[in-house]
């Protein structure tokens, strides 16, 4: 063997699936690359071109998209792709192109499958779809999930089928009966017939699953071609059906759906549909459990593997609004990864500095209290100490943990906080007497300025320690906050302080300002003043929530704001939030750092209506606020205390 | 202009493409005129093998990679000690083609120069001499425009080798991937050298740096080649449309 192909040969023995290869293989394999640059932008593989190898990186990285164009994955060095097509029909599905400067290996397809062919492990690897999603799949399958969970445990209802005569009008109306998106259409055979998609119902009537039928196809086969609702299911339904198998895994059924690129998959129990499998069903579980990330901050041994993984944080973020989470799901993971970074750097500290001196809580504000936190906000942190604390002997070793966490933070791109609201602070680094008199104070004595900053403090979520602190914190606030008008009308003032950014007319004010030119900040302009608003609601109902949709909730059982403006100002919450974390996305995936300011002009004409109408919603509310929690006189000030 | 310096011919020949949209190259004739003359069977195949048309488009022609380690620099004194040849196309690097020599010496080999190529005397003391493997290294390189990085080395050795053991001169057209380098990096501006830029490194493995690709061990000639093959693929997809004339990148 020459040297330049050990020299190959090393480099692919590093990494799956080649390393789980033998010897003679590997050699194999090394004297049979054949090798090509690609400079950063060009395509490597293009849609529907034959492919006869596996591509393996070498260095550089690149980007596989779907056929629509959505960025599917990233590769790095010592991925590989192009193998699920060699698999399949030798025809690219899935473009490639370079973003980076890289250096591609070749591997013919024929060694390919002498490999898949000679080695379990090989072939495991391809055809459970390895590259990135390796971490993904290797975590869930010892967690015993994904890969292993049958399918037929996301079915909760069974399908809605209706006869193939049946008028799309009716079959309409069955669907908002019964609150689907779908519904399957049976034909009625003369018995006997025992053809693939033929079943016997439970009423024992034989019935062939002739095709499918979603809201989407009655948009686009139905009322865009402009035909009447007495037209039979049969003749716009979608006949080229894919089903799954009950028993087959989630994670099968997730890529029959991506590489069909559909959004409904019938689930059939031997021949006999039991459901319909929606993408957004697999991808709801599956954000609950793929949470390796935090899983493999767990398994970190030191401050230099959490960074490693910091920097998956922003890929993990843009597959997440790419998979079609909501901002309610994306907010709560990153908020979650947020505390585990910290819960993690705690023990690390723990066992640098040794055990505690006396319990402590170690608390997170603002929106990663509020479950709503994007990607790498500000770090926002305080501790509480016991009530024992004596200056003199414990606070070096509470400096030292909350500067050793704050360090690590910021190591792992959490910026620091620019208000200083951190536990390295030694005013938020309190025993709990210090705190409750801190949050007296704000509530008792209100004075807006003062709250102005403090506003923050009123999210706080448990992270480390002693829960009960937190919990003495939250029912201290929750029981004093809603009997004290003036607070209540300080937190409304500050509350109004930013406005959203819509001018007569409906027109949006654009700020100009440094060099952003001509942006709206969806935070400063319409997440965070929503935020404020709804905490000042949730605080007069005395409500403990502190994720706004939960306090929305909370709100909504009392009788606080008037009908239908709680839904109202949850939708425009909801939207503005996706809004803005599409934006972060979006300059995630162009290589830019995420901002909060969006472009009108990058908007799409309803989408900016849709914006319009939310900004609007916040700004009544934001009237209604000032109506609601007005100054009380100074008389009833003084009854007050 | 066959008398002026190699530097201002090439120049002049840039200038006349861009001026005229054609070529100026003596080398086609040259080898044709050498393939009628050489009394030598391998050096006859050699240039017999298809003639280089200087307005071929680069991503069409067959290309191989050529490095060579050396006991020195000078060609008068040194020899070479090995020889690393990866064909490619602009496309593909196929590193099963890839073919390597040992090659003994004409001169003892000084200390110095093993520290880079690593060929200690007992390596090459059962080598063949260049004689004995010259007809295989022509073999590889027949039909195939050489490319080099640093071109002074791999042709002078090469001529000098020849005219040593074949009594003939061996002398083809080469793409240096150095030059390209040197004229897409090392053209600083009055005002740069003013403030006093220094030039950027044309070295082999610094030049790929600016291409992104990943780090080899160097001083081996077959790796080398292997680097040279890539670098000129990543440069040509950066500075050089693939229907660039060979002409205009032949040195």
């Amino acid at each position: 063997m020459d040297i330049e192909q050990l020299e190959i040969r090393q480099h692919m023995a590093q990494y799956a699936p080649f390393e789980y290869l033998e010897d003679e293989w590997l050699d194999q394999v090394a004297t049979r690359v054949e090798i090509s640059y690609f400079q950063a932008g060009t395509d490597i593989l293009a849609l529907d071109q034959e492919i006869n190898e596996l591509c393996y990186v070498r260095s550089g990285a690149v980007e596989v998209s779907r056929r629509s164009g959505q960025l599917f994955d990233r590769l790095v060095e010592g991925d590989i792709f192009g193998y699920s097509d060699i698999m399949r029909n030798r025809r690219v599905r899935f473009p490639v192109r370079a973003i980076e400067d890289t250096l591609i290996y070749f591997v013919p397809a024929e060694l390919f499958e002498s490999l898949r062919a000679e080695n379990d492990d090989f072939a495991d690897f391809v055809e459970t779809g390895g590259d990135r999603l390796k971490a993904t799949v290797d975590q869930q399958r010892n967690d015993n999930q994904m890969s292993s969970t049958r399918v037929r445990r996301l079915i909760r209802r069974k399908p809605t089928m209706v006869d193939i005569h049946t008028p799309v009008g009716e079959v309409a109306r069955r669907m908002r009966e019964d609150n689907v998106t779908s519904v399957l259409v049976l034909s009625e055979e003369e018995e006997g017939i025992n053809g693939p998609r033929h079943f016997t119902t439970q009423e024992g009537q034989v019935r062939r699953l002739a095709g499918l039928l979603t809201d989407r196809d009655c948009c686009v086969r139905v009322l865009a071609e402009g035909l009447s609702v007495d037209t039979p299911v049969g003749e716009v339904m979608s006949t080229s059906l894919m089903t799954a198998q009950s028993d087959a895994s989630i994670y099968e059924a997730m890529m029959t759906m991506l590489n069909h690129n559909i959004q409904h998959l019938p689930i059939l129990y031997r021949r006999r549909p039991i459901g319909v499998l929606q993408l957004s069903d697999v991808m709801r579980y599956e954000t609950r459990s793929s949470l390796y990330l935090v899983s493999s901050i767990f398994t970190q041994s030191g401050l230099a593997g959490l960074v490693r993984l910091s920097g998956d944080l922003p890929l993990a973020f843009a597959r997440l609004v790419d998979e079609g989470a909501d901002a309610q799901m994306i907010g709560r993971t990153m908020a979650t990864i947020c505390r585990s970074f910290i819960r993690k750097l705690l023990e690390l500290g723990e066992t640098e500095l040794g055990p505690p001196p006396i319990p402590y809580c170690f608390m997170v504000l603002g929106s990663c209290a509020r479950d709503e936190q994007t990607i790498f906000a500000d770090q926002d942190h305080a501790m509480i100490l016991d009530n024992s604390f004596v200056p003199e002997q414990h606070d070096a070793y509470f400096q030292s943990l909350a500067r050793f966490v704050s360090d690590g933070l910021a190591a792992c791109s959490y910026p620091l906080c620019k208000g200083d609201v951190m536990a390295t602070n030694q005013r938020w680094r309190q025993p709990l007497s210090v705190w409750q008199g801190y949050f007296r104070d704000w509530i008792e004595n209100p004075d807006p300025e003062a709250l102005l900053h403090s506003a923050i403090f009123f999210d706080l979520g448990y992270v480390h320690g002693e829960l009960d602190m937190v919990e003495a914190l939250q029912e201290l606030i929750s029981s004093l906050a809603p009997q004290n008008p003036f607070f209540l009308a300080a937190m409304a003032r500050n509350a109004l302080n930013r406005t959203p950014p819509l001018g007569l007319f409906r027109t949006f004010i654009l700020e100009k300002d440094g060099q952003h030119n001509d942006a709206i900040d969806l935070k400063r302009r319409g997440t965070a003043p929503l935020v404020d608003l709804v905490r000042v609601h949730a605080l007069a109902c005395g409500s403990a929530s502190h994720n706004t949709i939960d306090r929305l909730k909370d709100i909504a059982e009392t009788r606080l704001l008037p009908e239908g403006v709680n839904d109202r100002l949850r939708y425009a919450f909801e939207f503005i939030s996706m809004v803005r974390i599409r934006h972060q996305a979006l300059a995630i995936e162009s290589n830019e750092s995420p901002d909060n300011r969006l472009k009108p002009s990058n908007v799409e004409s309803h989408e900016r209506h849709n914006l319009k109408d939310a900004f609007e919603v916040l700004s009544h509310a934001q009237k209604f606020l000032k109506f609601r929690y007005p100054v009380p006189s100074s008389s009833s000030r003084k009854r007050g205390r | 202009m066959r008398d002026w310096p190699q530097r201002l011919q090439k120049h002049y020949r840039r200038w006349q493409w861009h001026r005229r949209g054609r070529l100026v190259s003596e080398w086609p004739a040259y080898l044709a005129d050498r393939h009628g003359q050489t009394r030598d069977d391998r050096l006859a195949h050699y240039f017999g093998a298809g003639t280089l048309d200087p307005q071929a488009p680069i991503s069409e022609v067959p290309l191989v990679a050529l490095d060579i380690e050396t006991t020195g620099l000078d060609p008068s004194r040194d020899s070479i000690v090995s020889i690393g040849v990866q064909p490619f196309t602009l496309g593909r690097i196929p590193v099963a083609k890839s073919r390597y020599w040992v090659v003994s010496p004409q001169r003892a080999l000084s200390s110095r120069s093993v520290v880079y190529h690593r060929l200690t005397h007992s390596d090459l003391a059962d080598a063949p001499r260049f004689d004995q493997i010259v007809g295989e290294v022509l073999e590889q390189l027949a039909g195939r425009l050489v490319v080099v990085h640093y071109t002074r080395i791999e042709r002078e050795f090469l001529d000098a080798a020849a005219r040593h053991y074949l009594k003939e001169p061996l002398l083809f057209p080469l793409i240096d991937t150095m030059a390209i380098e040197a004229w897409q990096h090392r053209r600083l501006t009055w005002f740069q050298r003013l403030i006093g830029r220094r030039p950027v490194s044309l070295r082999l493995h610094p030049s790929r740096e600016r291409y992104h690709l990943p780090p080899y061990q160097a001083h081996h000639a077959l790796i080398d080649a292997l680097a040279t093959a890539e670098l000129l693929q990543a440069q040509i997809a950066r500075h050089y449309a693939p229907d660039t004339p060979v002409g205009v990148l032949w040195e």
